[in-house]
């Protein structure tokens, strides 16, 4: 229905020239696929340092007692701030805002500085997916722990985290499809990556197809990954279900 | 059956209109018949709409920024700068009056997005390329430009003598441009080039270090190293892409009725000397820079 009504719009034969443009299409997707390997390198580096800082900061929130608070004060207010700012913004003002400190260690990579906001932005509502977790499992397990003769540390790392994460594989993994797509604002700062190249494409051409290409790349890449998070989640549920009938 | 009616009664309104233009003492003999303003399919009613980018930037448009208006750095609508003159002088030629323009903020990227325009013309240093004239109107040259680089004083880069010696820096061009261009088909650097949103954004990255040089169109350049850095250079003028000069053109919906008329009027400023005068007034300080082999 909605197919038919695009189609005989009176518009439908620029916009399929403008945007389904076979020649264009074929053209562009070479140079695109290699930009995007920038994108794949991008939120393959950043999801590295998202999963450990994310967590670092979901364990410092965790901390109890009056001793910690400062500690968790500041967890708190870092994931506030990070989630609060628009990407695009965090983005400018490193990427733009660093290097002009002209500090000759710093590094004046824009590539660099894209994925430090990135980690920035994303470690903060990864931080809060594993805080979730972290607070669905039971308190008697951690007392259980403790009362074995565990310490406050190792009944975490061996006892709480590792139900934790298992709990929220499936969140994390949207986090990573979220941060995907978001390695497309890094060509705010200069780099070409593949939406940048797609931008250059039409630029030059006048013509929107690059734009379809690209898509098409992170829909090629995003899908995978999400039946690899049913597959993980169905087999989980079916271990924990049969263990269930045993037990 | 509606449309196909009215066709036709635009047409003949035209006629007797454009009769009546001529009865009345032929006023914009630069113009041939056909181009009267009454017969003209525009965006407002007798008015001449015409798109750029905000900010505007000199040399291109002038006046500075005037209180209450939208435009930052200049104002289109003061007539003054080379793109506003010419726009001014165009319309003028088409039988609009100063108040009958209205000038609309289009980002580049609208100009050639799909549909209905929402501008009569576009001037925005927009290049023309045969490529690109498939998709919308390009207007006669305006202004046929050159590309040049610009870098800091004092960097290795600010004393390449020739389009080789730049082969090893890292260069960056606003997007959508010749100077993009100019970068990968003329110069072929070894380091990728960077590509930013905006002319301010490719400043940025040459203050901050971030490329060793940025290309844009010779009169930004200078314009740049006047008034944008205090330390800039320009290390001197590219050839041309491909070997083909390069030209600015209005930019027009595909098939527009105003495209022919306002060639027409650009063909008569040229032949009269007045796009001439007009480049000595607004770009006579955008000449000179070295030329690199």
């Amino acid at each position: 229905m909605i197919v038919v009504v695009i189609v005989n719009s009176p518009g439908w034969p620029a916009v399929r020239r403008a945007f389904f443009d076979g020649h264009e299409f074929t053209s562009s997707l070479p140079e695109i696929s290699r930009a995007f390997l920038t994108n794949v390198e991008i939120f393959c580096i950043a999801e590295g340092f998202i999963l450990v800082v994310g967590l670092a900061i979901a364990v410092m929130r965790s901390l109890p007692g009056p001793v910690f608070f400062p500690i968790r004060a500041l967890a708190i207010l870092y994931a506030d701030i990070f989630r609060g700012i628009p990407t695009i913004l965090v983005i400018y003002i490193l990427g733009f805002g660093a290097p002009a400190l002209q500090l000759s260690w710093l590094p004046t990579s824009t590539v660099v500085w894209g994925i430090v906001g990135l980690v920035l932005i994303y470690s903060a509502y990864v931080s809060e997916v594993y805080r979730a977790g972290i607070d669905s499992v039971h308190p008697s397990q951690d007392a259980a722990a403790r009362s074995l003769g565990l310490s406050r540390s190792q009944s975490m790392r061996h006892v709480v985290l590792p139900q934790a994460v298992r709990r929220v594989v499936p969140p994390l993994l949207n986090d990573f499809i979220g941060l995907q797509k978001d390695t497309a604002l890094i060509a705010l700062l200069g780099t070409v990556e593949a939406f940048r190249q797609s931008q250059i494409d039409v630029a030059a051409t006048f013509n929107f197809t690059p734009y379809l290409a690209t898509a098409l790349l992170f829909v090629a890449i995003t899908i995978p990954l999400a039946r690899f998070t049913d597959w993980l989640l169905n087999r989980d549920r079916r271990r924990r279900q049969s263990a269930g009938a045993l037990g | 059956m509606r449309k196909a009616l009215i066709a036709p009664v635009v047409a003949l309104t035209a006629l007797v209109l454009a009769a009546a233009a001529g009865a009345a003492g032929a006023r914009h003999a630069a113009v041939a018949a056909g181009c009267d303003k009454a017969g003209l399919p525009l965006v407002t009613k007798g008015m001449l709409t015409i798109g750029t980018d905000n900010p505007a930037y000199p040399p291109w448009f002038g006046g500075g920024e005037l209180k209450g208006s939208k435009w930052k750095i200049d104002d289109p609508a003061t007539g003054q700068g080379y793109e506003s003159a010419v726009a001014y002088e165009v319309a003028k030629r088409l039988g609009f009056g100063k108040a009958q323009v209205m000038w609309k903020v289009v980002p580049f990227s609208q100009s050639f997005a799909p549909g209905r325009k929402k501008f009569d013309l576009f001037v925005n240093q927009v290049s023309y390329s045969p490529v690109r004239a498939k998709n919308v109107d390009f207007s006669a040259s305006y202004y046929d430009v050159a590309q040049a680089v610009v870098a800091l004083k004092g960097k290795p880069i600010a004393k390449a003598a020739g389009v080789a010696a730049l082969k090893a820096f890292k260069l960056g061009a606003p997007i959508g441009t010749t100077s993009y261009r100019a970068i990968t088909d003329v110069i072929r650097p070894k380091p990728g080039p960077g590509v930013y949103d905006t002319l301010n954004d490719g400043v940025t990255a040459l203050k901050n270090g971030q490329i060793d040089g940025l290309v844009v169109d010779l009169p930004t350049a200078f314009y740049i190293t006047a008034a944008q850095i205090d330390n800039g250079v320009i290390v001197g003028q590219l050839p041309a892409v491909g070997g083909q000069q390069e030209r600015f053109g209005l930019v027009l919906g595909k098939g527009s009725a105003v495209t022919a008329c306002v060639d027409r009027a650009l063909a008569a400023m040229r032949a009269d000397g007045t796009l001439k005068k007009l480049v000595g007034t607004w770009l006579a300080k955008s000449a000179g820079a070295p030329i690199l082999k």
